[in-house]
């Protein structure tokens, strides 16, 4: 089971990944106004 | 979802009945405009009338084709707008005010420098905390998992070794991140002398995961990183939503503060006038104050003569008459006359000096009250501290040996580790603020809940609580209909603030071509050659008519009114009361409750209102401190009291009292002293609030009796050694989940007071005008 050493780091890298995109997302202000968002999406300009 | 959140509404409602006499172009804002580092102006507004999508793409449109505008943003959830323009254009933010209003909607800037909050970086911090600690729980459950199905199955020592390397891998840094809050929160704790919640938290987390390095380093069977990492996610989630509400009070009391223009015009040495935030005068300023104004700032007065209402620093209602060399407090509100005030700072000897003095005091004793949660605590962490060295010692004297002592000990410690309990009282409060939010409440701070539990006797302020802030023509005075809108129509050319009770009452919203004011005498207009007159009894000659009136009428003002050489006709206006404060008062007898009236306004008009509300225990013209006094003598008798009032001179006794209430046209220093301040016309919120704290105390208490109940269990398994990491993971998710959802059960209680019918668009004044030209 040697590809366990490789694969268990992989797969929480990818969950790494995940939380990284998060906190930029946060960071960026994506959360600042979710009410907003819901109708800024429906805008077409 | 658009249009249904009550008390945004109230708050827009509430917020243009402060609409100033101010013009706008009279203003200078540049006092609220802050240069970005690249030389681009940016300025935030507050912005009411928001209601849907389409309101946001009109704002948004409608100010991108001013000149000089980068970009404006609408922030949906806050209501709160940011406008920044192009580098080296000058900031015309009354120009951007003023298309607003062309579109429909009212805006006020705010104070640029209450712009960082330390709410939202906070908040931000533990969604950062949150985010890590829900990785490393999802992380490290999955490879626990894998060991607890690999040690009954064939997994080998290496592999399991390895698993739990990686759960380390992630937890000791997922931990040390998260983990943050709860450990300066436990060292500031012990700084102080006292043991917080934070303590066992802190406590509990560190043994876990150091026992659990040991025990993998051994080559154990068990590791319980995951214990670790998941009751941190569990206590955060609650610091989360605990910190999400304080943070929407806040915005929604400053968006508030902003409508309510918290400005002042400062007069500089040339005799400019600025209008500033009063955050930014200093003593020995300048200030205009207006017809009509309230006085932003205390002061003396400099220059000018006028009659003021004081009642929301006395509770007084006669107007009181101002000259040079008066002292005047901020909240008066100025009828008639401009007058300029020399800010002063709160000299002693003043009557807001004293004011302080006692509030302080009182907060002072206030502060001693332990609230539920910090019972808790005291009862707990012994408790808990004493179990795991039973277990120590147990284990010891029976034979077996350091390891197994400790790892047992170590077990008790997470099991009791309070995911449960700090989840109990912190659910609950947040699930009753939305609840209030809901009804437009909005509640200071959650331990005010289990006070507000606890409460056997209301007392009330009379003017601005029981009565409207704002003056009414006297309900059930008969008069020509004709005759009433004729004088509402001139009352719209008028500043007086009593002007404001007539022409409320106006049909056509004109106000006559060529209406010409003389201060503080009255309004004047011809139309079609004859003279109509508004204003004092001298002003229309109808000293006589008055006095009749004032005979009927002991408690209110008198407003005459003079068409052509028709005889001149006298309109009582007084404070009305506020409209349900009748059924409101009776219910809160009819519940049981004790109720009082403390007054600092003159004894026949507390009289005739005490007599109108069924009031029997009342007491007129009474000091701060005889207030004060009161109410520490209710609490003598074992009274738990319940102060709901508006006036700077009510603010001892709202600090003083078991819980207090504020209506949101407070003082400023009421406010701040108040546990939860109510929008809107309706005495309502106080029922509202009584019973809401009464079923967030008993939901408080389930939880709390639960999680008692939870360690009576868990803690002999622990001690006995029988704790596996499965067992603790799922005895630790399970009584989480059970709290959490038994706080949930708050808003879907069936016996929850309904959301009030009266919408906010229709407000009462017009609401009101009907009934009254009918009679």
């Amino acid at each position: 089971m040697d590809v366990l050493v490789f694969m268990i780091p992989i797969a929480t890298g990818l969950g790494l990944v995940g939380l990284c995109a998060f906190l930029w997302a946060l960071r960026s202000g994506q959360y600042d106004d979710i009410e907003g968002a819901e109708y800024r999406v429906l805008q077409d300009d | 979802m658009c249009c249904g959140d009550n008390a945004l509404a109230y708050l827009d409602a509430h917020a243009s009945w402060h609409d100033g006499a101010k013009r706008l172009s009279e203003r200078d804002l540049s006092g609220f405009v802050r240069v970005q580092p690249d030389g681009s102006a940016r300025a935030e507004l507050a912005v009411e009338g928001v209601r849907c999508a389409a309101c946001m793409a009109a704002i948004e449109r409608g100010l991108g084709a001013l000149p000089g505008i980068a970009s404006a943003r609408l922030n949906f959830s806050e209501r709160r707008l940011a406008v920044s323009w192009m580098p080296g254009r000058t900031a015309d933010l009354v120009a951007v005010i003023e298309k607003l209003e062309g579109l429909g909607y009212g805006a006020q800037p705010f104070d640029p420098r209450r712009a960082d909050e330390p709410e939202k970086a906070e908040l931000r911090r533990l969604v950062r905390a949150l985010a890590v600690a829900g990785f490393a729980s999802m992380n490290v459950m999955l490879l626990a998992v894998s060991v607890w199905a690999g040690n009954v199955s064939d997994m080998t020592a290496e592999n399991r070794d390895f698993f739990h390397w990686m759960q380390a891998l992630v937890a000791l840094p997922a931990a040390a991140y998260a983990g943050q809050p709860f450990f300066q929160g436990a060292i500031r704790g012990l700084k102080a002398g006292r043991v917080t919640m934070d303590f066992p938290i802190a406590l509990g987390v560190v043994a876990t995961l150091v026992m659990s390095v040991f025990e993998t380093a051994t080559g154990a069977h068990h590791a319980y990183f995951d214990g670790a990492v998941m009751l941190l996610f569990f206590l955060l989630i609650g610091r989360v939503l605990d910190q999400t509400m304080r943070r929407k009070t806040r915005m929604l009391a400053e968006n508030l503060a902003a409508l309510r223009r918290d400005s002042a015009a400062r007069v500089d040495e040339n005799g400019r006038v600025q209008d500033v935030p009063v955050g930014e005068l200093a003593a020995g300023d300048l200030v205009l104050v207006r017809p009509g104004e309230r006085m932003p700032v205390d002061g003396l007065v400099e220059r000018g003569t006028s009659q003021a209402d004081m009642s929301l620093v006395t509770g007084e209602t006669a107007p009181v008459a101002l000259a040079a060399g008066d002292r005047v407090y901020a909240g008066a509100l100025n009828f008639d006359g401009a007058l300029t005030v020399r800010v002063t700072a709160a000299a002693s000897g003043t009557f807001l000096d004293e004011v302080e003095a006692l509030m302080s005091r009182a907060l002072d004793i206030r502060s001693r009250i332990l609230d539920l949660a910090s019972r808790a605590t005291r009862l707990y962490v012994p408790l808990v501290h004493a179990a795991a060295a039973l277990t120590l010692l147990g284990w010891l004297l029976a034979g077996a040996g350091w390891h197994a002592a400790i790892l047992n000990a170590v077990a008790v410690l997470i099991i009791t580790c309070p995911c449960a309990l700090g989840l109990a009282i912190p659910a609950v409060q947040v699930a009753a603020a939305g609840l209030l939010f809901r009804d437009g409440i909005l509640l200071a701070s959650g331990d005010a809940l289990e006070r507000f539990a606890a409460i056997d006797t209301v007392v009330f302020d009379k003017t601005g609580t029981l009565t409207l802030p704002e003056p009414r023509l006297a309900e059930g005075f008969a008069t020509d209909p004709g005759l009433l809108e004729t004088a509402a129509r001139l009352a719209l050319s008028s500043r007086h603030p009593m002007a404001s009770a007539l022409s409320q009452l106006a049909g056509e919203r004109t106000p006559f071509a060529g209406a010409k004011e003389a201060a503080g005498l009255g309004v004047r207009a011809v139309v079609d050659g004859v003279e109509m007159r508004l204003g004092s009894p001298d002003f229309c000659g109808a000293r006589a008519a008055a006095q009749a009136v004032l005979a009927w009428y002991p408690d209110a003002s008198v407003i005459c009114v003079r068409i052509g050489d028709g005889g001149p006709v006298a309109l009582p206006v007084h404070q009305a009361l506020r409209p349900d404060a009748i059924e409101t008062v009776a219910a809160l007898k009819r519940d049981g409750y004790r109720v009082t009236m403390l007054s600092g306004d003159r004894r026949s008009a507390v009289a005739a209102v005490a007599a109108r509300l069924g009031i029997e225990d009342w007491s007129a013209e009474l000091s701060p401190q005889d207030k004060i006094a009161r109410i520490e003598a209710l609490g003598r008798e074992g009274r738990r009291v319940l102060m709901v009032g508006d006036g700077l001179n009510d603010a001892p006794a709202l600090a003083a009292a078991h819980a207090s209430l504020s209506p949101v046209t407070a003082a400023h220093v009421s406010q701040a002293a108040a546990d939860a301040v109510f929008l809107g016309r309706s005495l309502e919120p106080v029922r509202t609030v009584l019973a809401v704290g009464r079923r967030a105390r008993r939901i408080m208490m389930q939880n709390l009796w639960f999680a008692a109940l939870y360690n009576v269990f868990a803690v002999p398994l622990a001690a006995a050694g029988f704790l596996t990491p499965l067992i603790a993971a799922l005895a630790m998710s399970g009584s989480s989940v059970v709290v959490s959802l038994n706080a949930v059960r708050l808003r879907f209680d069936r016996s929850a007071p309904r959301p009030r019918p009266d919408a906010p668009a229709g407000r009462a004044p017009q609401q009101a005008a009907p009934a009254l030209r009918a009679a």
